[in-house]
């Protein structure tokens, strides 16, 4: 009776331990132990090469326009999705039917398909049937290339995903406004403080572990972009939308070369591996300093 | 001065409309295009309203592939992860939010290091995990990678942590067992809860189209996604209204789900951040 109560929670967390084990855990290491291989995945025997395909990876030029696209996406993206969101969050932070409308509104592409999402976009973006290029030469601007020409390819990316991305910012944000508590307000306005004073003094700091949570949490999903670039331009033109995810699953499952994608693998993990770090480091620190 | 304050509201609320438009205007143009003809999708200038409305290219759509297939398979897959992952995830989260046990803190760490890590970074191995267990053509690896959910897990254990202690003492003294226990007193208390990880996961897989990409090359495990995203790839010019008349059947039940329960909708999605 004992034992039996000893063991149980145990036995309530062994399925889900199991998965997280089997499906998260274990592959990183084999990940990892396969970029110290070669091998194609049909034949038996998985050659140990050492540190080779990280050279191959390093030497590689294709590689280093991988990484400075994924960051430039990445760069503009957050930054562009949580400029916009603050803003509307300072806006759409009100109550009425009017609001929680816009609120829905701007939040639904989050909800979508990035499939929907991606196809729509190359419907809108099409350049000689588009509408984006009608809405262009409406205001007297010439036609854009968008996705066609390695110029405006990434930017155009860039848009969907802001487009995409903007909403669920602008929700959080307010979440985070509707947290701060109301006497702070209230003691500003009593002290005759000015919006904008209010703003820099008590909103934004207020609402910074808010944004700083966005700024990773969207930094990370960035950097891991892979359904809009597969549906919309397969990377390129001429490589200029190709990014690491989708640079290993080209190595992976168009080329074979499964220890070499692993090593990017690998660069991935540790990417992502130092802005987590990063993040619990900051949120500790602030843990002590209360 | 009233005049002024008409004025500005007058500007806000237009300003605000053009805001809207800008994210929903998207959908509409999507169902405009999905109902005209080939010859009207390349009319340039674009026509608004339809000529001729065409709903025979949602047959055109569907027909133009197993969509019944994909559709089952879309459907079989998000219901049989939400339900591995309740039937996984509660008894996890009552034993973290409700005992002490050795080992508890290692067990809690791995489903944050669980929580962490994306599927774009264990694609790879998992896949070729799945080939040596000789698990491809199958549901398996669509569904066993997600049979057990972190961020269920978490909120879970945060709803079963707030059930006062006299209620389970209670229960105990009546000698109900713990099964019981998480049956008639968990459970219905964390009912909110349920819902709402419920829709995050059933939407999040409903949508999901880089692991089924990654884990079918066999039309009869593909799912909704994988057959829309097919509708655009033939070489050659697109048929834009076909395209976007899949593209509709796989948003609208997202959407009618929306229009039917946006503040749960939202609460699921911003709180699967915020945490």
């Amino acid at each position: 009776m004992r034992a039996a109560e000893k063991l149980r929670p145990y036995l309530f967390t062994a399925p889900s331990m199991l998965i997280f084990w089997l499906f998260f855990l274990y592959p990183i290491g084999y990940m990892i132990y396969l970029s110290f291989t070669s091998w194609n995945m049909i034949h038996p025997v998985k050659e140990f090469v050492g540190l080779e395909n990280y050279q191959e990876l390093l030497a590689d030029p294709d590689f280093h326009q991988v990484m400075s696209n994924t960051v430039l996406y990445t760069v503009l993206s957050v930054l562009i999705a949580l400029g916009l969101a603050l803003v509307l969050a300072l806006w759409l932070n009100r109550s009425g039917w009017v609001y929680s409308m816009m609120q829905g509104a701007i939040f639904s592409p989050y909800i979508i398909s990035l499939v929907s999402v991606s196809l729509l976009w190359l419907w809108l973006m099409d350049p000689q049937y588009g509408l984006l290029n009608w809405l262009l030469g409406l205001i007297g601007l010439p036609p854009s290339p968008w996705l066609s020409h390695n110029d405006t390819a990434i930017y155009a990316l860039v848009l969907v995903s802001v487009w995409k991305m903007v909403g669920y910012n602008t929700l959080v944000c307010i979440a985070g406004l509707q947290s701060i508590p109301k006497e702070l307000h209230e003691a500003a306005q009593l002290d005759k403080a000015s919006v904008w004073s209010e703003f820099w003094r008590i909103t934004l700091p207020m609402l910074s572990p808010t944004l700083f949570f966005l700024l990773v949490v969207n930094t990370i999903s960035s950097f891991q972009v892979f359904d809009t670039v597969k549906i919309m331009t397969q990377g390129g033109p001429v490589n200029s939308t190709n990014m690491l995810v989708y640079y290993i699953f080209e190595y992976g499952f168009e080329f074979f070369k499964i220890g070499y994608a692993s090593a990017a693998g690998v660069v991935l993990f540790v990417l992502i591996g130092l802005m987590t770090v990063f993040h619990f480091l900051i949120l500790s620190r602030r843990v002590h300093y209360r | 001065m009233s005049a002024v304050r008409w004025f500005r509201k007058g500007a806000e609320i237009l300003a605000l409309a053009g805001i809207a438009l800008m994210f929903v205007f998207p959908f509409l143009w999507m169902t405009l295009t999905a109902l005209k003809g080939m010859d009207e999708v390349h009319v340039f200038p674009p026509t608004w309203i339809p000529e001729q409305i065409l709903w025979e290219n949602f047959a055109q759509a569907w027909g133009s592939g197993p969509f019944l297939t994909y559709f089952f398979n879309s459907i079989f897959v998000a219901v049989a992860i939400l339900v591995l992952q309740i039937v996984t995830g509660v008894p996890a989260a009552y034993a973290f939010a409700r005992y002490r046990f050795r080992g508890s803190k290692v067990l809690f760490a791995l489903t944050l290091i669980a929580l962490m890590i994306p599927p774009q970074l264990t694609f790879l191995p998992v896949f070729i995990q799945m080939s040596e267990w000789d698990l491809l053509n199958t549901y398996l690896p669509l569904i066993l990678p997600y049979a057990a959910s972190a961020f269920g897990i978490f909120l879970l254990r945060q709803a079963f942590m707030q059930v006062p202690e006299e209620l389970i003492e209670a229960a105990r003294l009546d000698k109900a067992s713990e099964w019981q226990i998480i049956w008639t007193i968990m459970l219905p208390m964390a009912k909110p809860v349920l819902i709402t990880f419920g829709l995050f996961s059933f939407i999040y897989h409903w949508n999901d189209y880089f692991w089924p990409l990654v884990m079918t090359n066999n039309d009869a495990f593909r799912t909704l996604p994988l057959g829309i995203a097919m509708l655009k790839s033939s070489e050659g010019s697109i048929y834009w209204n076909i395209v976007m008349a899949g593209n509709v059947i796989l948003v609208l039940p997202i959407l009618l789900m929306f229009f039917m329960a946006q503040r749960q909708i939202i609460r699921a999605f911003v709180y699967s951040g915020v945490k």
